[in-house]
């Protein structure tokens, strides 16, 4: 393996920032279309799209980084939603919709920030308790254990009526997600994991996963660096929980379930495991493209011939779009790689230079 | 009813639901011992031939003829998955095979949905699997006694299988050290054909059963029990038959058990409390009970 | 029987083996030396067809082994004992025999070769019914060679069999390949023991860094002091 040089020279740093910042900014000048131009649509997907962008990034830091395949992260997004949801709720709603919570919290209101907060502090928490006994676990092992914590989130949402409503709708959080407080999350998480993997951490956690016996050897605490940054994504999903729970204001346990972790998963791989813009582009892509095949199943007319609804249809063409690209390109569209702004400027170059000389 | 009955009616359906588990579990250490994947859609396979055992009754077939389709169905379809889905994937990494069993998941829940709406329809099952036996003070489903009896010929039959044939003997060789087998001249492709079909198989046997215990089918009904199956096979050791078996039994033991124990207001959560189990064995038995060991070359 | 020409291996970056040409005769035991990563291994595992060569061509008795399945080679009658002997640890002494002759129709003849095998090896005989698992070092390398044996193989390739085993199994490891090649199995040994296989080898070749840097008879490698040289030029490549 290629030994990066101990220093990087202030070029090569901004360099490796051009990738990630660019595309932000790029998007910032989209969001402020979006907020000041665009219809009530548009700009719902907008919002759709930042909170994915903080559930795969956040993902990414523990799955793509660390190598802990988690499949109950969203078990994380459901503590956040529901923790945060709770605290905002205002009491008259909670009076008629909990009666039964406990007196406290009952009278308490919050505003949405420390909600938020405390939504992805208490996530990251019980991440904490769990990853402990989990970070020492391999490859298999830990991702049906996750996924064994999805089904216990589950299955204590749908039971714990008194403070979940259990199995029914969880409704009237209040609407304060807008495009500018999740994008800023978007930004901060984007920035947080994109920073810490290319820290010196960044590369023990990738140490930790590409060789567990030779990082160890090294004395990376393997086990440490798999817990921190596993404390962090839930923490970071948490927060996506609630930004999303104020963002559809009414969910319910099933909505933190299979199908949203298979949502989430979907956009990480075809990003590519590892790399920050890759995560971004994936999820880019993702949401818009299964959005226009959402609006698709739903019947539409081709000229003469009319395509009746078929629900379900978007779900099974993402899962054979999935099994392509894990089949033809698995290490998604940017191959773990960052995006490299230079060195694309300079292929682009070079191929102009190339049609000139022909 | 005495304390000696009421632990023998509960025995029984301990080994009942363990059967059930066992059944599953194998046809998924099956395919992990020789692939190293974690095949998830292995659950819909019940689903698959549940419905096809239900149309084949709405069809007019008698019980059986409809059993022996929705078997077959599942049989077929457990190998069109392998072909079609895993073996373009051969030698990827375990994520990635992981990642496509949810893609096949999806998939074929998705279809059924889009076929038999996603509301659940009720399973018509002969008498016999709805009878109850009446034995001295005891009461026991007929259901939970030909879930053991079918259980305990299959996994007899698979035992001769895997020590007795050639093809048995491939297939546990395969399990411990493909590259090895492909040199020796096994074929590689068709043992894993093998393993593919043989868990199948007795996964539409199990959706039979389970969907004649619950009295209807819906879409996602292979979910639970694949994820059931799974914790199994880890607390046996994946990968490991015997340790699938003997996990079975042990999760099928622990429900009923904590199902038992649970005070009443905390029944509903008893399958957190089999999920926060397992995480705890695993906390001082990573590899399961009878963890296969993963020798690590250093 | 077995000519390798040009044959180019590579592994993402790594360039295992750059255009090696070997050939091995009907009859003979030809001994394929080098360091460690010399890609000695890479050679037999693309005989084998396990991994492909980019470009070259091996042939077997006119077959081409580059289009072969792993699964047809064997069928061919080209057998490996791979390196790390990777016996099947929870199969019995017997089942691992039994599988080293899964391709071949013939009971009967099974039988005698096992029987053959037993003789070869007594103690695998004693230890029928004891799991892989269970056997030595040594044991596990005599059961290696005897499951390939079963195979009934007309190009036995054998890698690294003294690997790891203490002087005095190897040379009675070396007792049974100078008995089978004097019944006629032809035989490409793979060996970091230069004396234990020169002694045993009609001909030889010397890979270095992917290239077959020496080759001759075993009598002009024997006396060839550019032998040592071939093992420290590729120093830092040992002990990978």
């Amino acid at each position: 393996m290629a030994m990066k040089p101990a220093e990087e020279g202030q070029p090569r740093l901004l360099a490796r920032l051009a990738g990630p910042v660019v595309l932000l900014a790029l998007l910032a000048v989209l969001l402020a279309g979006a907020a000041l131009f665009a219809g009530d649509y548009i700009q719902r997907i907008v919002i759709v799209i930042g909170i994915n962008v903080i559930l795969v990034v956040s993902l990414n830091l523990s799955n793509g980084f660390t190598g802990v395949f988690s499949l109950g992260h969203v078990g994380f997004m459901a503590i956040g939603a529901y923790t945060a949801a709770l605290l905002t709720l205002p009491v008259s709603l909670k009076a008629v919709n909990l009666p039964n919570l406990p007196g406290w919290l009952g009278r308490l209101v919050l505003s949405f920030l420390p909600a938020t907060l405390i939504g992805g502090l208490l996530a990251m928490a019980v991440a904490f308790l769990v990853g402990l006994s989990l970070m020492r676990l391999k490859g298999a092992y830990i991702s049906v254990a996750t996924l064994g914590f999805l089904v216990i989130v589950q299955v204590i949402l749908i039971n714990w009526d008194q403070v979940t409503r259990g199995a029914r709708t969880f409704a009237g959080v209040p609407p304060h997600s807008t495009i500018w407080n999740v994008w800023i999350w978007a930004a901060l998480s984007v920035y947080l994991v994109w920073r810490l993997g290319s820290s010196a951490f960044g590369r023990a956690m990738r140490a930790g996963r590409d060789n567990e016996i030779a990082a160890l050897s090294l004395g990376i605490s393997v086990i440490r660096s798999r817990l921190l940054a596993f404390c962090l994504s839930a923490f970071l999903t948490g927060v996506a929980g609630s930004l999303w729970a104020h963002f559809i204001t009414s969910f319910s346990p099933k909505s933190f379930y299979f199908v949203q972790t298979f949502n989430v998963i979907t956009m990480l791989v075809i990003g590519g495991l590892g790399s920050v813009s890759g995560s971004v582009i994936g999820v880019f892509l993702i949401t818009v493209f299964s959005e226009l095949l959402r609006n698709a199943e739903r019947g539409f007319d081709l000229g003469a011939l009319h395509v009746p609804p078929i629900y379900g249809a978007s779900q099974i063409l993402m899962a054979i779009m999935f099994v392509l690209v894990i089949v033809f390109r698995p290490a998604g569209i940017m191959g773990g790689r960052e995006l490299d702004l230079r060195a694309l400027l300079r292929r682009l170059a070079r191929q102009g230079r190339k049609k000139e000389a022909e | 009813m005495s304390p000696l009955e009421l632990l023998l009616q509960q025995l029984i359906n301990a080994v009942s639901i363990g059967s059930l588990y066992a059944l599953m579990a194998i046809g998924l250490a099956m395919v992990f011992g020789i692939l190293r994947l974690i095949n998830f859609a292995h659950g819909d396979l019940i689903m698959v031939g549940s419905y096809v055992a239900l149309l084949a009754q709405l069809l007019g077939l008698p019980f059986v003829a409809a059993a022996a389709a929705g078997v077959a169905a599942s049989t077929v379809a457990g190998l069109a998955m392998e072909r079609v889905a895993y073996r373009p994937l051969r030698g990827a990494h375990e994520i990635a095979m992981l990642l496509t069993s949810f893609s096949v998941t999806i998939f074929l829940e998705n279809l059924a949905i889009i076929l038999f709406r996603p509301t659940s329809r009720p399973f018509p099952a002969p008498a016999v699997l709805r009878s109850v036996i009446e034995m001295g003070r005891l009461r026991v489903a007929g259901l939970d006694l030909i879930a053991i009896a079918v259980a305990a010929v299959l996994l007899l039959a698979l035992t001769l299988f895997v020590r007795r044939t050639n093809i048995g003997i491939a297939m546990r060789a395969a399990s411990q050290d493909l590259l090895a087998a492909r040199l020796v001249g096994i074929n590689v492709n068709r043992v894993i054909a093998t393993a593919f079909a043989i868990g199948s198989l007795m996964a539409g046997v199990v959706g039979l059963l389970w969907s004649a215990r619950v009295g209807k089918v819906d879409p996602l009904m292979g979910f639970n029990p694949v994820l059931k199956a799974f914790v199994a096979s880890v607390i046996g050791g994946l990968g490991s038959l015997p340790g699938a078996v003997i996990g079975a039994y042990v999760l099928g033991g622990l429900e009923i058990l904590l199902q038992g124990l649970l005070p009443a207001g905390l029944t509903a959560y008893r399958d957190a409390f089999v999920f926060a189990v397992l995480i705890a064995l695993l906390l001082f038995r990573p590899n399961g009970i009878l963890g296969a060991s993963e020798r690590e070359k250093i | 029987m077995l000519k390798l020409q040009s044959v180019d291996v590579r592994y993402g970056h790594i360039h295992a083996l750059k255009g090696i040409s070997i050939e091995v005769r009907d009859g003979e035991l030809v001994a394929l030396l080098g360091a460690n990563g010399a890609g000695k291994s890479t050679t037999l595992m693309c005989i084998s067809g396990i991994v492909r060569p980019q470009s070259g061509s091996l042939v077997c008795d006119g077959i081409d082994l580059a289009k072969a399945s792993s699964f047809d080679i064997v069928g061919l009658g080209v057998i490996q004992c791979p390196e790390g002997r990777r016996i099947f640890g929870g199969l019995t002494v017997l089942e691992n025999l039994r599988m080293g002759a899964v391709r071949r129709p013939d009971r009967s003849g099974v039988r005698k070769d096992m029987e053959r095998v037993f003789s070869l090896f007594p103690v695998l005989g004693q230890r029928r019914r004891q799991s892989g698992a269970t056997l030595s070092g040594g044991e596990q390398q005599m059961l290696a060679i005897g499951r390939a044996l079963m195979a009934a193989p007309r190009l036995l390739l054998l890698d690294e069999p003294s690997l790891g085993l203490a002087p005095l199994v190897v040379r009675a490891i070396f007792r049974v390949i100078r008995e089978l090649h004097r019944q006629g199995v032809t035989i490409l040994l793979v060996e970091q023991n230069v004396r234990q296989a020169l002694a045993v080898a009609d001909r030889g070749y010397v890979l270095s860094t992917g290239t077959v840097t020496l080759e001759g008879s075993g009598a002009e490698l024997r006396a060839n002091p550019e032998i040592e040289q071939a093992y420290l030029s590729s120093a830092p490549e040992a002990g990978r």
